[in-house]
């Protein structure tokens, strides 16, 4: 019977009703654990073989066609199609051309420099033309290739998609569990019985944290098979700064949930937090590619200091000390959302 | 001298008032529940039962007034008074995807005593549905397992905040049963319904509320005797025959018929108090006949809770 062992004690009790709940959850069961692993999965196709592709280049459908073909052709690493004048915007557009190249002495580039593999196309472009033209370079250098586990964007990725997913747990799990006992009257009928506020607010962390554990096997474990992505730091310290992470978006989950009476209340509150960290805390892209003066903002967001500690220690093999900025500042965040959301929590 | 343990009461409360804003919810109210009675606050919707109730289970701070329950105040040492209560508050949904023992077991963890699991499952008659989700439950043994939550710590006093709303007659009387055993084993219980009938069937004493006040109040069969009719005899008039002034013609002749104790009339529907059915039953249809008027489905009962509000306030308990 289910009153029986261990069980018995409230803190125990609810735990076991929170992780019950959880699994019992199709959907949860998908955001926890599928959706990373399928991100993962997609992403690491998508770009793990760019590199190796030739650049496909437009050359424009007039006299002096042919012979840049065949200059291209000879370069190796570039794919040159011919097409009409009219077709050339749509194909720069669309990523299918990175270059457009006119004939005529000399020719014309037409690209989108903000775009970097224009930018490297139209070198390849130049110096495949200039060969063809006499030109030869003064030098070639030597070429070593690097495509050994850690330094590729899936190793770089992966804790991304690691700090993401905490953030997303973290918060759905504490709001979600506590708005939907508010809602439902649950969290007052608990209230009228003996139990401790302070043992359900617990019992929603520690469940949170069994979870922690669970996606981070299933992330790292797929990661490591499928891809090779390693992690360099040591499991310890990844423990240690994951948990530093989950208790600080703990905090900030119970305090967007400190209020909201409805799911949709709470679903509109957490998307306001969390929409900016997706985009500028350097889940997908380097958190450098914003401009200076927001650098300071986007630093102190709690999901940039979690995925710069996670990649200092997977990637750059940091221990504890290394990443003590990043873990002072999530720890900051933990702090302070916590101590606030139990001031204003609303329990009835 | 102090009263013995079990001779004080199980809850007593004076001059409570709760007010939002303009609207004052409870005006006043007094109320003692004796030890190892049924007392029920009976009266409309709005009428301040559910407010009254949430501020004697500690919920809701009142305005004025004092609170005691169990020889205890809220405010001092409430875990200690909590473990003591169980309630029941209207509309609590519980966690679907838990099962009927894990969701009594949940509670249970919150106490210091009380039965095992497996009892209070026998005691609600649901050990059929230990291990089914509260999501397939019907509306009845939701309900029943809502009161199984309060039972779990052994309470001394239950309260119960409507706790048949909205339930077919056949869960009803489940529920009842379930409630009669608590009793007969010593708890008291403090409840909160609209259904005259519960009221009459559970309830030692009754406090008739309505308006943030108590309007009466004492044991159901008192009150109706109150009214000084034991039966009411309803029969409506023919269309045309009930306009002012031949209306009030008729109240007034019908007022005069023996053993007829007040005359009262809503809409089409007229009803007569009366003592004793074969003394006026008899005058009523000779004055029909005599008047040359027929009446339209006659209906007797005995007098009601139900009788008595009306006749208290004017309006139906239920009114819709």
């Amino acid at each position: 019977m289910s009153d029986g062992g261990p069980f018995r004690h409230p803190l125990a009790a609810l735990t076991l009703a929170r992780f019950r709940l959880t699994i019992r959850e199709p959907e949860m069961v998908f955001w926890i654990f599928v959706f990373p692993i399928l991100m993962a999965l997609a992403l690491g196709i998508a770009f793990q073989s760019r590199g190796e592709e030739p650049m496909p280049v437009a050359v424009r459908d007039a006299p002096g066609a042919a012979p840049i073909l065949a200059a291209l052709a000879r370069a190796g690493d570039l794919e040159g199609v011919v097409t009409p004048e009219g077709d050339e915007l749509a194909l720069l557009r669309d990523g299918r051309a990175h270059l457009v190249v006119v004939p005529g002495s000399p020719p014309t580039y037409r690209y989108d420099p903000v775009r970097p593999e224009s930018r490297l196309t139209r070198l390849l472009v130049d110096r495949a033309l200039a060969g063809a033209a006499g030109h030869a370079p003064a030098w070639t250098a030597r070429t070593e290739e690097v495509a050994t586990p850690g330094s590729r964007y899936i190793d770089w990725l992966v804790p991304g998609l690691l700090g993401m997913n905490i953030m997303g747990t973290g918060m759905w799990g504490l709001g979600f569990g506590i708005v939907m006992a508010r809602s439902r009257k649950l969290l007052k009928r608990m209230v009228a019985t003996p139990m401790r506020r302070s043992h359900f607010l617990a019992s929603l962390v520690v469940s949170r944290l069994a979870f922690l554990g669970f996606e981070m096997l299933a992330l790292l474990g797929f990661a490591g098979w499928v891809f090779g992505v390693g992690n360099e730091g040591g499991p310890a310290a990844l423990v240690v700064v994951a948990l530093v992470g989950a208790l600080a978006f703990g905090g900030i989950g119970l305090l967007t949930a400190s209020r909201a009476r409805t799911i949709e209340g709470v679903s509109g509150i957490m998307n306001v937090v969390m929409v900016p960290m997706w985009i500028c805390s350097g889940v997908f892209f380097a958190v450098t590619n914003f401009p200076e003066a927001a650098q300071p903002f986007i630093r102190a967001l709690p999901l940039t200091a979690l995925i710069d500690a996670l990649r200092g220690v997977m990637l750059n093999g940091h221990a504890l000390a290394g990443v003590g900025v990043e873990l002072g500042l999530l720890a900051g965040w933990g702090v302070v959302t916590f101590t606030l959301a139990l001031r204003v929590f609303r329990w009835q | 001298m102090p009263l013995p343990a079990t001779g004080r009461p199980a809850l007593n409360c004076t001059g409570l008032v709760k007010r939002y804003g303009d609207l004052t919810a409870v005006d006043g109210l007094d109320l003692t529940v004796r030890r190892g009675e049924c007392f029920g606050l009976l009266g409309p919707n709005g009428a301040g039962k559910t407010t009254t109730i949430e501020i004697l289970e500690g919920l809701l701070a009142p305005d004025a007034g004092a609170v005691e329950v169990l020889g205890s105040r809220w405010g001092a040492d409430d875990d200690a008074l909590r473990r003591r209560l169980g309630i029941h508050l209207q509309e609590t949904q519980f966690d679907e995807r838990l099962s009927v023992a894990e969701t009594l077991g949940l509670f249970r963890s919150f106490y210091r005593g009380g039965p095992p699991v497996a009892d209070v499952l026998e005691t609600l008659g649901l050990q059929a549905k230990a291990g089914t989700w509260v999501g397939q439950l019907s509306g009845g043994q939701r309900q029943r397992l809502a009161v199984g939550c309060a039972l779990v710590g052994d309470p001394e006093l239950l309260f119960l905040d409507e706790p048949t709303t909205g339930l077919d007659p056949q869960s009803r009387r489940q529920l009842w049963s379930v409630l009669q055993r608590f009793r007969a084993a010593d708890g008291s219980i403090l409840l909160t319904t609209h259904y005259m009938d519960e009221a009459q069937v559970l309830c030692d004493r009754v406090a008739i509320v309505d308006g943030g006040r108590i309007i009466a109040q004492g044991a159901p069969r008192e009150l109706i005797a109150s009214l000084g009719a034991a039966h009411v005899i309803e029969f409506g008039l023919p269309s045309g025959q009930d306009a002012e002034p031949d209306a009030r013609e008729i109240a007034a002749r019908l007022a005069a018929l023996p053993g007829v104790r007040d005359v009262d009339r809503a809409g089409d529907r007229w009803q007569l108090g009366a003592e004793d059915l074969q003394e006026t039953l008899p005058a009523l249809m000779r004055f029909a006949e005599e008047a040359g008027i027929a009446l339209v489905s006659v209906t007797t009962h005995a007098a009601t809770l139900e009788d008595v509000f009306v006749s208290l306030t004017g309006r139906r308990l239920r009114d819709v």
